[in-house]
């Protein structure tokens, strides 16, 4: 379980987040939404401690993230997993280097049992003809599953994913939150997802959250999403011709 | 922002990548492939410029000491003395410094915006040592071969250029190089040749590290890693210098 307390961040005198509080549950995927600029990738970058709060504290499972020094930090990152918006996958490494990376940086493990593991989270992902390759000589798809597949070599408790259906064809983006929904289910991670894709939000989410005007505007679950009456959520969730339908359809019953 | 604030970043940045490395097995590794890269690879041009660079300072000098009161031999001598004490230590590192230093610069702050340092943040990497370590020891060890190559090549191009143009004999330029040698001047140019290593990998990789923005930020990084770097370098050589031959 994450729990974010009172956490306010400012870029000099811009203020980005304020006083977001809120708790993402263990085993669940867990959504922020919000639209593009509204500070959402600021939050899960606070978080996971890329960027330090100007005010509040994160706690992993109680402890303080912020309160914790060097070494605690870095216990605690071995048991993070994160799929980055670009992939960040590195390369001059092929797809296996990539997925055992934190293996031989972390793990106590034989050089045969890492390359077990690796191959054991590419075959998770389904990708594991693929080991040789270079990341540019794979499509963004495979990509994105070779990111899942480093996220979760150490076996995370918890795991962050930003924008994983950027740049996606329809079909890939439900495979890849598919992906993300079983393998949230299967480690029993934390997972949070950051998304204006309402596709996957409306596939996936168990928990969401909507950032508004620096603010957790909105914290609910999907049947709840539809029905709420929030005037700025709506015009956000109700944006794109397909949920417009979806709207129409409910009203219309 | 202040020079203040980037001398300080800079030294907080060192800070972190002399911290204690995650496994050895690893910054070894990616120490020997840096070698290759960095050092290895400049092995071409390091050698084209030094065979010129002693070819052209034989001839000059040939060409400005007319007087018959100055032996032959001071060619050689002077060839000897220019290329080891100032030629191949500072020029060549300032040469370096563009090739190199560039390529450190655009390769961590592509690094950078492609989100791939945040990447080994998260997993517990500390990504300022792992990035920026193996490229200062893999500096610090390959450059001084390339300075000792650089000195033989420029000394050799400029027995080559003045025996084949016939405006010294041979024997009379290696006279002239053998001439009142002091290895103390091997000892300084390569002192200085370590610290310019560390000053060519350090600013450039600080330039690189900080890089924010996109692609053209990454150019903009490169270029400041090589003008800093070079600048960094003529200061340090006149201190150097002061503290080592006065």
């Amino acid at each position: 379980m994450i729990e974010v307390r009172n956490l306010s961040k400012s870029f000099g005198n811009v203020e980005v987040l304020h006083d977001i509080n809120a708790t993402f549950q263990k085993g669940k995927v867990n959504q922020i939404i919000g639209k593009s600029g509204s500070g959402k990738s600021v939050l899960a970058k606070c978080i996971v401690g890329l960027h330090a709060p100007t005010k509040g504290e994160v706690l992993y499972d109680g402890k303080s993230f912020y309160a914790m020094d060097k070494d605690e930090k870095k216990l605690l990152r071995q048991e993070i997993g994160m799929l980055f918006q670009s992939n960040a996958l590195f390369d001059s490494l092929t797809v296996m280097e990539n997925v055992m990376f934190p293996l031989k940086m972390f793990a106590t493990m034989s050089q045969r049992e890492m390359m077990e593991r690796a191959l054991f989270c590419l075959k998770r992902v389904k990708i594991e003809g693929q080991g040789k390759k270079f990341p540019a000589e794979i499509s963004g798809g495979m990509q994105k599953r070779v990111g899942i597949a480093r996220a979760i070599a150490m076996k995370p408790k918890y795991l962050f994913v930003d924008e994983p259906n950027s740049g996606l064809d329809p079909q890939t983006s439900i495979v890849i939150d598919e992906l993300i929904k079983e393998i949230t289910e299967e480690y029993d991670t934390t997972t949070i997802v950051i998304t204006h894709d309402m596709n996957s939000v409306m596939g996936i989410a168990d928990e969401i959250y909507f950032i508004n005007n620096k603010k957790l505007w909105w914290q609910g679950t999907r049947p709840e999403l539809l029905k709420s009456d929030n005037k700025e959520l709506q015009e956000f969730i109700f944006a794109g011709s397909l949920m417009r339908e979806v709207q129409k359809a409910m009203k219309s019953e | 922002m202040s020079l203040l604030f980037h001398i300080g970043r800079y030294f907080m940045l060192l800070g972190e990548v002399f911290s204690k490395p995650e496994r050895l097995s690893i910054y070894w590794k990616r120490t020997v492939e840096e070698m290759d890269l960095l050092g290895v690879k400049s092995l071409g041009i390091v050698s084209l410029l030094s065979l010129f660079m002693g070819a052209v300072i034989t001839i000059q000098t040939k060409t400005n000491i007319d007087s018959p009161l100055i032996p032959q031999y001071v060619v050689g001598f002077t060839v000897r003395q220019s290329t080891i004490l100032e030629f191949s230590p500072t020029i060549i590192s300032l040469i370096l410094a563009g090739k190199v230093g560039s390529t450190i610069a655009a390769e961590i702050g592509s690094m950078r915006v492609r989100e791939q340092i945040d990447a080994l943040d998260i997993m517990g990497v500390n990504s300022a040592g792992y990035l920026i370590l193996p490229k200062i020891i893999a500096t610090a060890l390959i450059n001084p071969f390339l300075i000792i190559i650089s000195m033989f090549l420029s000394i050799f191009g400029g027995w080559l250029a003045g025996t084949a143009s016939g405006i010294i004999s041979s024997s009379n330029y290696i006279q002239g190089v053998q001439y009142d040698f002091d290895p103390y001047i091997v000892t300084y140019a390569l002192i200085k040749t370590v610290v310019f290593a560390v000053i060519i990998a350090t600013v450039s990789a600080y330039q690189g590290y900080y890089t924010t923005g996109g692609t053209r930020e990454v150019g903009i990084s490169s270029t400041k890693a090589v003008v800093y770097s070079d600048v960094v370098i003529l200061i340090t050589n006149y201190l150097l210098t002061q503290m080592l031959l006065l």
